[in-house]
């Protein structure tokens, strides 16, 4: 039956389910890994072609959490778009919120003040930490280690805690918003960044104590899963993936958006693409994204937060009880929104697994004729195939591991 | 049981039953979405189900007693969350958590089941988008309570029906 050919797609079946178990020839033997597995990091299926216990062969199946959220998103205001798009990658919703908001703001041509743009920075940045303690945690998990979990997941909530006191939610914020954000920042969070700053290198400290000189994380890790430079770009990598095999490309340095073109961080590279090099990559992005943090809470300017058009951001509170005008703004904004003047554009910032980019484009209403993702997780997922070609199966909860997919995003 | 005659010693073994039954919930890890990532760190260290008995996150459903449906459940996961139910012995919880799994949330759309319900007998649902850990530690506490009082059978009762 289903024959493969040498990229690992099926001939005949161009639907990966047209698999079946009597497709296997010989001594191959074909499993089907998940949906509901532990080691696939949400509902991923993965159909495996075995020889004894390597992989010669594996299909991703994916869509088993497709929500329609560019659909749904296509039925609500602009403004009202960022609770949707906010749900696609859940483990950074605020750098989807940046990326969906940018293009947006494009579109309108509106530029954000800058205390706005620092605190943008300044929360992406810790969603990034936020991200990869998550994908750090979960990755020692599947290495077999309890300990490792406890210490991300504990640094994470100081993370959280920050976006609770900010936002009042701990994930899906919806704060950015087009023309700026959806409150200023509390007294006390000057404070309480300081000291999760404070604080952070000595915890990665320990992160690095208990994971650097562990030969069983090291084993599973090193040498595993490796991709090519060529097959990355081939592939589309982005993010960490890609710059584990030493591309330099890191949307914040190729194309600045929020001016972080005045940040000064490094882009860490690795050499030879395998799950190590994942591994370390995104330790050491860690430390790039608290430099950031440093910087953007030094200089964090007092000024407005959102942009001064009535006709896009909502009046305060205490104007909309006190003055007419300010009632119908109120009104209009919540009930209709506003225009978005005709057009199509492309913004593409760089999330924590990779280059995201959102293709929007208006027909000059109040909602959006289509908003299409560039989700990097789903470019990634792809490239599992290549990396496990060869492998041990043990050697294919290292790599999705590492290759820190999130379905949300994947599927849509 | 097959305990017909004594009254009495039936009832003080079905109490004890539950009160077995509802101090050592093993859930399932079963995570589908957003809701997910907030039921990891109902184990993580601030929040601490092993306060509750309920740590022990077990990944095949022959080993568990409570499904947390965490998250959006789209039509083409229902046969598999379904199967995944089928093969949990009895007697087995199935918790609601977050707005998508109780009602479908804010996508009312063609690919989001409305509420597990639908497809499976949920005992307690959260309500929350994402429901913060302590809503779920809450969650199984109220289970704990219906257990004991004898009003979750676990599955039992949905099959007969
Ligand atoms: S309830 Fe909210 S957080 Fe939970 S899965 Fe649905 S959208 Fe995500």
């Amino acid at each position: 039956m289903a024959k493969l050919d040498p990229a690992g797609l099926p001939l005949e079946h161009p639907d990966p389910r047209g698999y079946r178990v009597e497709a296997a020839e010989g001594d191959r033997m074909i499993i089907s890994v998940g949906p509901h597995h532990p080691s696939t990091h949400g509902v991923l299926r993965l159909i495996l072609e075995l020889e004894g216990e390597r992989v010669v062969n594996c299909v991703p199946e994916i869509g088993f959490l497709h929500t329609g959220i560019e659909k749904t998103a296509e039925n609500l205001t602009w403004q009202q778009a960022i609770t949707v798009i906010d749900r696609m990658d859940y483990l950074s919703p605020l750098s989807n919120n940046l990326a969906y908001v940018l293009a947006v703001e494009k579109l309108l041509g509106i530029e954000v003040p800058e205390r706005a743009r620092y605190i943008r920075v300044l929360m992406v940045e810790l969603q990034r930490i936020a991200s990869h303690l998550v994908w750090l945690g979960t990755t020692v998990l599947d290495m077999g280690m309890m300990s490792g979990f406890f210490y991300a997941f504990d640094i994470r909530e100081a993370i959280l805690d920050i976006f609770e006191e900010v936002t009042g939610a701990r994930m899906n914020p919806s704060y950015i918003r087009i023309g700026g954000l959806a409150n200023d920042v509390p007294d006390n969070f000057v404070q309480m960044v300081q000291e999760f700053l404070d604080r952070f290198p000595k915890r990665l400290d320990e992160l690095h104590a208990i994971l650097d000189e562990n030969p069983i994380f090291l084993d599973r890790l090193k040498g595993i899963g490796a991709i090519s430079k060529d097959k990355a770009i081939a592939y589309g990598l982005t993010g960490p993936n890609l710059r584990a095999c030493g591309i330099d490309y890191d949307v914040r340095k190729a194309f600045p958006y929020c001016g972080y073109e005045e940040f000064d961080f490094k882009v860490p590279l690795g050499t030879n693409g395998d799950c190590y090099d994942r591994y370390l990559v995104r330790m050491q992005e860690l430390r790039e994204s608290h430099k950031i943090c440093v910087q953007a809470l030094q200089r964090l300017p007092e000024g407005p937060w959102q942009i001064d058009d009535r006709k896009i951001v909502r009046p305060p509170k205490h104007e909309v009880r006190e003055n007419m005008e300010a009632l119908i703004h109120h009104f209009k904004l919540v009930s209709y929104g506003f225009d978005v003047p005709e057009g199509e554009v492309y913004v593409s910032i760089e999330s924590p697994r990779g280059e995201i980019g959102y293709y929007v484009v208006s027909n000059g209403k109040n909602k959006p004729w289509r908003v299409r993702t560039r989700p990097p997780a789903f470019y990634n997922v792809f490239a599992i195939p290549e990396m496990v070609r060869g492998e041990l199966v043990a050697d294919l909860v290292a790599v999705v591991a590492t290759v820190d997919p999130v379905f949300g995003e994947v599927d849509r | 049981m097959e305990m017909t005659n004594g009254q009495f010693f039936v009832t003080t073994i079905d109490k004890f039953v539950r009160w077995a039954q509802k101090s050592s919930i093993w859930p399932l890890t079963f995570g589908l979405a957003c809701c997910a990532i907030e039921m990891m760190n109902l184990v993580g260290p601030r929040y601490d189900a092993a306060r509750f008995g309920s740590e022990v996150m077990r990944a095949s459903p022959r080993q568990a007693d409570l499904m947390i449906v965490s998250g959006r459940l789209s039509l083409k996961m229902v046969p598999v969350i379904q199967q995944v139910y089928q093969q949990m012995p009895e007697p087995k919880w199935v918790i609601a958590m977050g707005a998508c799994a109780s009602s479908g949330g804010i996508f009312d759309n063609y690919a989001i089941v409305q509420g597990v319900d639908r497809v499976l007998p949920v005992d307690v649902y959260v309500p929350g988008c994402p429901p913060t850990p302590d809503a779920v530690l809450h969650a199984i506490m109220k289970l704990k309570e219906s257990i004991a009082q004898g009003r979750a059978k676990g599955g039992v009762m949905a099959r007969e029906a």
